[in-house]
C-alpha cells in the first residue's frame, strides 16, 4: 500500500500525515510542482496554510501541478482524502461539493472533539461502523462547512455526508454539524478534523487510525 | 556625499535625539577618528543601545552560571543548546517584544514569534515548540483586554501558520503593567549535534548573502530624524514603526535554511532582527574578527528610495543573512530557488576589522568593527534598596472570608482562571511531538520518538516568571521563579537540562530598579547554582516604565528538561476514584504576597521568608523520580493560589471530585487559611494508590490528606469546611470565556 | 474586483464589526459585510470576468463587482 501526501508551499500537517500513514503502509510527499503521482494507491492533501491562505483559503494550490494529476487521479476513481487545508482545496478544485467559511467565533480553534461516522462505506470509513464516535482534533479558523440547501438535500440524500460533529460537538457553526463530506462516486472524502493527529493514545487518541487502515485494506483486497 | 572620503557635519543633537548621551558621541568621535556621519551615527546608536548592547545589565549577567554537563551552546550565539542524547540537540531561547506589542499587540507578537523562531534556526535548529509569557493590566480594562486578545491572535497566527506547536505559556494580569504590557516569546528547536552552527564570520573573500523577505522602511522609527529634507514630515507613514510578519515567508525561509545546514553549504547564518544589517553583520564580523563590505545597492528594496541608513537599520522581518564560499554559491542559489527564496549577494568578509558600508562604488560608511560591538560603554548600576514599598496596593475585590467564596474567588481570579479561550486558539499539536497538551500537566512534554528512530525520550519546557512576589523580595521571589519551573518540570518526570531567561524592569538609571535587577539576577544565579542548572542564553528589557511607574520586576525562565520514558510523562488531574491524595514537600506557605491578599487589596510584603533550595532539591527529585517510576497516578506544583487551589486544579483537570480531611484540627476557617491558600515553593499535590504514596514517606515528608472521588470537593476539618461542586468550582475557573465572549 | 460574501450566508466578520460601531458611538449602522478588494492592472478587460469566476472568487460563497478605472 502506497500513500501519497502532497507537499504545498505553507503545507504543516503532512509530516503528521506521511506518519500516520506510515503506520499502515508506505508513504511518500508528492511534490506541488511535479504531475507525478509515483504509482500511489491513495492521495492524501494534508492540512496547513498552503500558500499562506492567501486569497482565500485553498484557492490557490487547486491550480498547482499536482493538483491536476490528483483531479484526473480522482476523476479514475482513485481514493483521494482531504484533510482540513486539503478539504478546502478539494472544495476549490471542485472535487467536493460546498465550501469552507470562517468559523462562527472567528478565532482559530485547537481542541479534540468527538465525531460520529455517518457513511462508513466510503474507502476512507470502510474499517469504520456506522454510528461510531471517534475522537480527532481540529485546528482552523476556516472550517465552517457550507453548501446551498438543495446541494444538501442531495449530499444526504446520497450518502454524500461522511462525518458529522456529534451532539454539542459542533466547533465552528457548520451547517447540519457536517465534518465530512465525499464527492457523488465516493471516492474523494474531506473532512475538517485531523485523523493524523490520533493515531496514538500517547499524543492524544488512536480513533483515527480507521481512516487510514481502510484504504490500506482496500488496497491489499 | 563627496567622492571618496566620508564627511559629516556636526550631529551632536541628532545623536541625542537618538538617545546616545554627549559622553557616548565623543567616545564614538574619539574610536572612529573623526565625527560620524549620519549612517554612522544611525548605527551606533542602534548597536550601542541599550537593547543591543545591554549597557546597563552585561556586568551583572556575568554572575549567572553558565556552564553545565549537557551544554552544547551557552550564550553569546542565537541561541543556547544542550544535548538529549541519540546524538540530538534542543536550541532554545526567550526574548522580549515588550515596546512593540504596546503599540501593535497583533504584530508585535506575532513578530516577537518569528524573530525567536529565526534565532533558532539560525543555529541550526528545526523550531519543534513556542512558548509564550504574557503580562497586561487587570482585566478590568479594555486596553489590557485588547492587548491580550491582539497578542494571543497574533501569537497564534505567527505560529499557527507557520507550523510550529505553541505548547505552554503564561499570563498574568497585573496594574503595574497597563502602561506597559510584557511579550516574551520562547522557542524550542532540534537539530543533530553536528548540523549546529555558529555565526562568526569567516574566510575572507567569501560572500555574504542576504536571504529572504525584502526590505522596507519597518522599525526605522526614531532613526527617521536622520533622513535627508527631501522625505518631509508628511511622509509619517512612509516609516512605519511597526514591523509586519509574514510567516508563510519564514516558513520557506526557514526551510531553504535547514537544507542549506544539512548540506553544509553555509559557512555561517545569522539572523536579523533588531537593528537589521548593521547588528546582525557587525555582530558576525565581530565573532568572526573580520571584516565586512556591504553594499546596499544590492538589498533587494520593497520601497523606493530608501537611503543607505534606512537600509543598514530596517527591522524587515523575515530575513537572513549567511557567509558563503565563492565555489558553493551556484548550489546555495539553486536551493533558494526551489524554496522560492530570494538570495542576494551583498557584500564579501574583508580583513579589514571594520564594517564598510558602500552604494555602489561610493563609501558610505565606515565603522570599526570593535567600536560598534565591543567598546560600547557598560555602566554600573547604583542599587540602593527602597525605603518604602513603591508599589500601590492592589485593589481589593474580595470581602468575603467565608473559604468556599475564597477558594471561587481564587479559582476566577484573572491569574488563576483557566486559559483555555486562549490556548485553544493554538495549534499545540503539529508535529506530533507533543505527549502533554496545555493544562493537562505542568509542563509541556515532547516525544522524541520520530526524531530518535523509536527512542522512548521526551523532553519537557515550562516557562515561569513572577512580577508580584519578585516585586516583593527581589531576591527570594527570583529564587522561586526558577525552583518554579524546575517543579513544574518534576511534576512531569524531568531533570532540568538548561535555562534561558529575560529580565524585564524598568529605568535601571533609578537606584531602586538597579536594586531590583541586581537583587534579582543575585537570586537567579544562586538557585541555579544550587540546582546545577546552567543559562544557555537570553534576554534583557529594561526601561519598562511610564509616569505611572515601573512594571513589577519580572525575571521570565523558561527550563528545557529530558525524560527517559514519554510513556511515563505526569499529568496533574487526578485519575482514579479510590486513590489518595497526599501533600508532599517542605513547603512553608503564607499568605503574604499571596493571590488571595491580592484580592484582598493588601499592601505588597518587604521580603518573603527565606527558602532552602537545597530541600527543594531534593524533594523536586523525589517527586521527578516517583513520577518516572509510576509510583504517582498525578502530581502537581503548589503554587498561586495555594494547595487548596492545586487540589482544585486537579479536580477540573480530571474531571472528578475530592474529599479532604484534616482531621481534628484545632482553629475556625480563619486559621486554615494560611495551610490553604498560603503560597511557597516546595510544595506538590500527589496521588495513587495508598501503599504506593505512603511508602514516599520515607523519601520525603509526606502528608495523606484525602481521596479522589465523587463530584464535589468536599473539605473538612473536624467541622466541614466547604464543599463545591465540580460544576461550580469549573464554572467559576471559566472566567476567561466570559470576557471573550 | 469588490468581492463580498453571497447574501444569505453568515458573515460573522460582518456581524463582528456591526457590534463594534454602535460600542464607539457610531449608531444607525446596519448591513455590514466585510469583503476583499483585488485591484490589478489588465491589458484586456475583457478577460476581468473569467478572472473572477476561476481564482479571484469563489462563486458558491461570494459575488464580485467589477469597477474600472481608466
Amino acid at each position: 500500500m502506497k500513500f501519497g501526501v502532497v507537499r504545498f508551499p505553507g503545507s504543516c500537517d503532512e509530516v503528521d500525515a506521511v506518519l500516520a500513514c506510515e503506520r499502515h503502509g508506505d508513504a511518500e510527499i508528492l511534490w506541488h510542482g511535479e504531475r507525478d503521482l509515483h504509482g500511489v494507491d491513495a492521495v492524501v492533501v494534508p492540512g496547513g496554510f498552503s500558500y499562506g491562505d492567501y486569497l482565500r483559503v485553498g484557492a490557490i494550490a487547486q491550480f498547482s501541478p499536482v493538483m491536476e494529476a490528483v483531479a484526473e487521479f480522482a476523476r479514475a476513481g482513485g481514493p483521494v482524502l482531504g484533510i482540513c487545508n486539503g478539504f478546502q482545496v478539494l472544495c476549490e478544485a471542485g472535487l467536493l461539493p460546498g465550501a469552507l467559511l470562517p468559523n462562527t467565533e472567528l478565532r482559530f480553534l485547537c481542541r479534540q472533539v468527538d465525531v460520529e461516522v455517518v457513511n462508513a462505506g466510503t474507502p476512507f470509513t470502510r474499517a469504520c461502523e456506522e454510528r461510531q464516535t471517534l475522537s480527532i482534533p481540529v485546528k482552523h479558523t476556516t472550517g465552517r462547512y457550507y453548501a446551498p440547501e438543495s446541494t444538501l438535500a442531495e449530499m444526504e440524500a446520497g450518502g454524500q455526508v461522511v462525518f458529522r460533529y456529534a451532539e454539542s460537538w459542533n466547533p465552528n457553526g457548520s451547517v447540519r454539524d457536517i465534518a465530512g463530506v465525499c464527492n457523488a462516486t465516493g471516492n474523494v472524502v474531506g473532512l475538517m478534523p485531523h485523523p493524523e493527529h490520533a493515531v496514538d493514545p500517547l499524543t492524544g487518541s488512536d480513533d483515527g487510525n480507521c481512516l487510514f487502515a481502510s484504504v490500506a485494506e482496500l488496497t491489499a483486497a | 556625499m563627496s567622492d571618496g572620503a566620508v564627511t559629516a557635519p556636526d550631529l551632536r543633537v541628532e545623536a541625542q535625539a537618538l538617545g546616545l548621551t554627549e559622553a557616548e558621541y565623543d567616545l564614538i568621535q574619539e574610536k572612529i577618528g573623526r565625527p560620524p556621519n549620519g549612517l554612522e551615527l544611525a548605527v551606533f546608536s542602534l548597536m550601542w543601545s541599550e537593547h543591543c548592547a545591554y549597557k546597563h545589565s552585561k556586568k551583572l549577567l556575568g554572575k549567572l552560571p553558565t556552564e553545565g554537563p549537557h551544554l552544547l551552546i551557552g550564550p553569546g550565539e542565537n541561541a543556547g543548546a544542550v544535548d538529549v542524547g541519540d546524538g540530538l540537540a534542543i536550541a532554545f531561547k526567550v526574548e522580549s517584544h515588550n515596546h512593540p506589542s504596546a503599540v501593535e499587540p497583533f504584530q508585535g507578537a506575532a513578530t516577537g514569534v518569528g524573530g525567536i523562531m529565526r534565532d533558532i534556526f539560525a543555529v541550526g535548529a528545526r523550531p519543534i515548540a513556542v512558548l509564550d509569557s504574557l503580562r497586561f493590566g487587570e482585566l478590568d480594562s479594555p486596553r489590557s483586554r485588547y492587548l491580550l486578545d491582539g497578542a494571543v491572535s497574533g501569537i497564534g497566527h505567527y505560529g499557527n501558520s507557520i507550523g510550529v506547536a505553541t505548547v505552554g505559556g503564561e499570563v498574568y494580569f497585573e496594574g503595574p503593567y497597563e502602561q506597559n504590557c510584557l511579550v516574551n516569546a520562547m522557542c524550542l528547536g532540534i537539530a543533530p549535534k553536528e548540523r549546529l552552527t555558529k555565526s562568526a564570520a569567516a574566510g575572507v573573500g567569501n560572500h555574504l548573502v542576504l536571504m529572504g523577505a525584502r526590505t522596507g522602511r519597518d522599525g526605522i522609527g526614531g532613526a527617521s530624524v536622520l533622513a535627508s529634507a527631501e522625505l518631509g514630515d508628511d511622509d509619517a507613514d512612509k516609516r512605519p514603526t511597526v514591523q509586519i510578519g509574514d510567516p508563510f515567508e519564514e516558513k520557506e525561509v526557514m526551510e531553504a535554511c535547514l537544507e542549506l545546514l544539512d548540506r553544509e553549504l553555509l559557512s555561517s547564518l545569522q539572523d536579523l532582527g533588531a537593528a537589521g544589517l548593521s547588528s546582525s553583520s557587525s555582530e558576525m564580523a565581530s565573532k568572526g574578527e573580520v571584516g565586512l563590505d556591504i553594499d546596499v545597492s544590492k538589498v533587494p528594496l520593497r520601497e523606493a528610495d530608501m537611503e543607505p541608513f534606512e537600509i543598514m537599520v530596517s527591522e524587515s522581518q523575515e530575513r537572513m543573512l549567511a557567509v558563503v564560499e565563492p565555489h558553493r554559491l551556484a548550489a546555495v542559489d539553486e536551493v533558494c530557488e526551489r524554496w522560492e527564496v530570494r538570495c542576494t549577494v551583498i557584500g564579501e568578509v574583508t580583513d579589514s576589522r571594520h564594517l564598510r558600508v558602500l552604494h555602489g562604488d561610493e563609501v558610505v560608511g565606515d565603522m570599526p568593527v570593535d567600536a560598534l560591538v565591543d567598546d560600547c560603554p557598560l555602566y554600573d548600576l547604583e542599587p540602593a534598596e527602597p525605603q518604602a514599598q513603591i508599589y500601590p496596593a492592589p485593589k481589593r475585590t474580595l470581602t468575603s472570608d467565608d473559604p468556599k467564596e475564597i477558594l471561587l474567588a481564587l479559582l476566577g481570579s484573572s491569574n488563576i482562571a483557566s486559559r483555555r479561550p486562549l490556548f485553544e486558539q493554538y495549534d499545540s499539536i503539529v508535529q506530533s511531538r507533543t505527549v502533554r497538551r496545555p493544562e493537562v500537566a505542568d509542563a509541556a512534554v515532547l516525544q522524541l520518538a520520530h526524531d530518535t528512530g523509536g527512542g522512548s525520550t521526551a523532553i519537557a519546557v515550562s516557562i515561569d516568571g513572577n512580577g508580584r512576589r519578585v516585586a516583593c523580595d527581589p531576591y527570594w521571589g527570583t529564587v522561586e521563579a526558577v525552583l518554579e519551573c524546575a517543579s513544574n518540570l518534576a511534576c512531569v518526570g524531568a531533570e532540568p537540562l538548561g535555562l534561558t531567561n529575560c529580565l524585564n524592569f524598568g529605568n535601571p538609571e533609578k537606584p531602586h530598579i538597579a536594586w531590583q535587577l541586581s537583587r534579582s539576577v543575585d537570586g537567579m544565579a544562586d538557585a541555579l547554582r544550587e540546582l546545577g542548572v546552567p543559562v544557555v542564553g537570553g534576554n534583557v528589557s529594561l526601561y519598562n516604565q511610564s509616569g505611572d511607574g515601573p512594571i513589577y520586576p519580572t525575571p521570565v525562565v523558561g527550563m528545557v528538561g529530558l525524560l527517559p520514558e514519554a510513556a511515563r510523562a505526569g499529568g496533574m488531574g487526578f485519575v482514579e476514584e479510590g486513590y489518595v491524595i497526599a501533600m508532599v514537600g517542605r513547603p512553608q506557605p503564607s499568605l503574604a504576597g499571596s493571590e488571595l491578599a491580592k484580592l484582598r487589596g493588601e499592601d505588597l510584603p518587604t521580603e518573603l521568608p527565606a527558602i532552602d533550595v537545597a530541600e527543594v532539591r531534593a524533594h523536586q527529585e523525589v517527586v521527578r523520580d516517583a513520577v518516572r517510576a509510576g509510583e504517582l497516578a498525578s502530581a502537581h506544583d503548589v503554587a498561586e493560589g495555594g494547595f487548596l487551589v492545586a487540589v482544585a486544579e486537579c479536580c477540573l483537570a480530571g474531571n472528578v471530585g475530592a474529599t479532604l480531611d484534616f482531621g481534628d484540627a484545632d482553629g475556625d476557617a480563619q486559621a486554615f487559611e494560611p495551610y490553604l491558600f498560603g503560597e511557597s515553593v516546595g510544595g506538590f499535590v500527589v496521588s495513587g494508590p495508598r501503599d504506593t504514596i505512603d511508602r514516599l514517606a520515607d523519601r520525603i515528608p509526606l502528608d495523606v490528606f484525602g481521596t479522589v472521588g465523587g463530584d464535589s470537593l468536599d473539605v473538612r476539618a473536624g467541622e466541614p469546611l466547604l464543599a463545591a461542586s465540580l460544576a461550580d468550582l469549573k464554572a467559576a475557573n471559566a472566567r476567561l470565556a466570559r470576557v471573550f465572549a | 474586483m469588490l468581492i463580498r460574501p453571497k447574501e444569505g450566508i453568515l458573515d460573522p466578520q460582518g456581524q463582528a464589526v456591526e457590534r463594534a460601531l454602535p460600542a464607539l458611538g457610531f449608531d444607525g449602522v446596519a448591513n455590514v459585510h466585510v469583503g476583499r478588494l483585488v485591484e490589478l492592472d489588465v491589458e484586456d478587460a475583457a478577460k476581468v470576468p473569467e478572472m473572477c469566476e476561476r481564482l479571484l472568487a469563489n462563486p458558491l460563497i461570494e459575488d464580485y463587482e467589477v469597477l474600472t478605472v481608466e
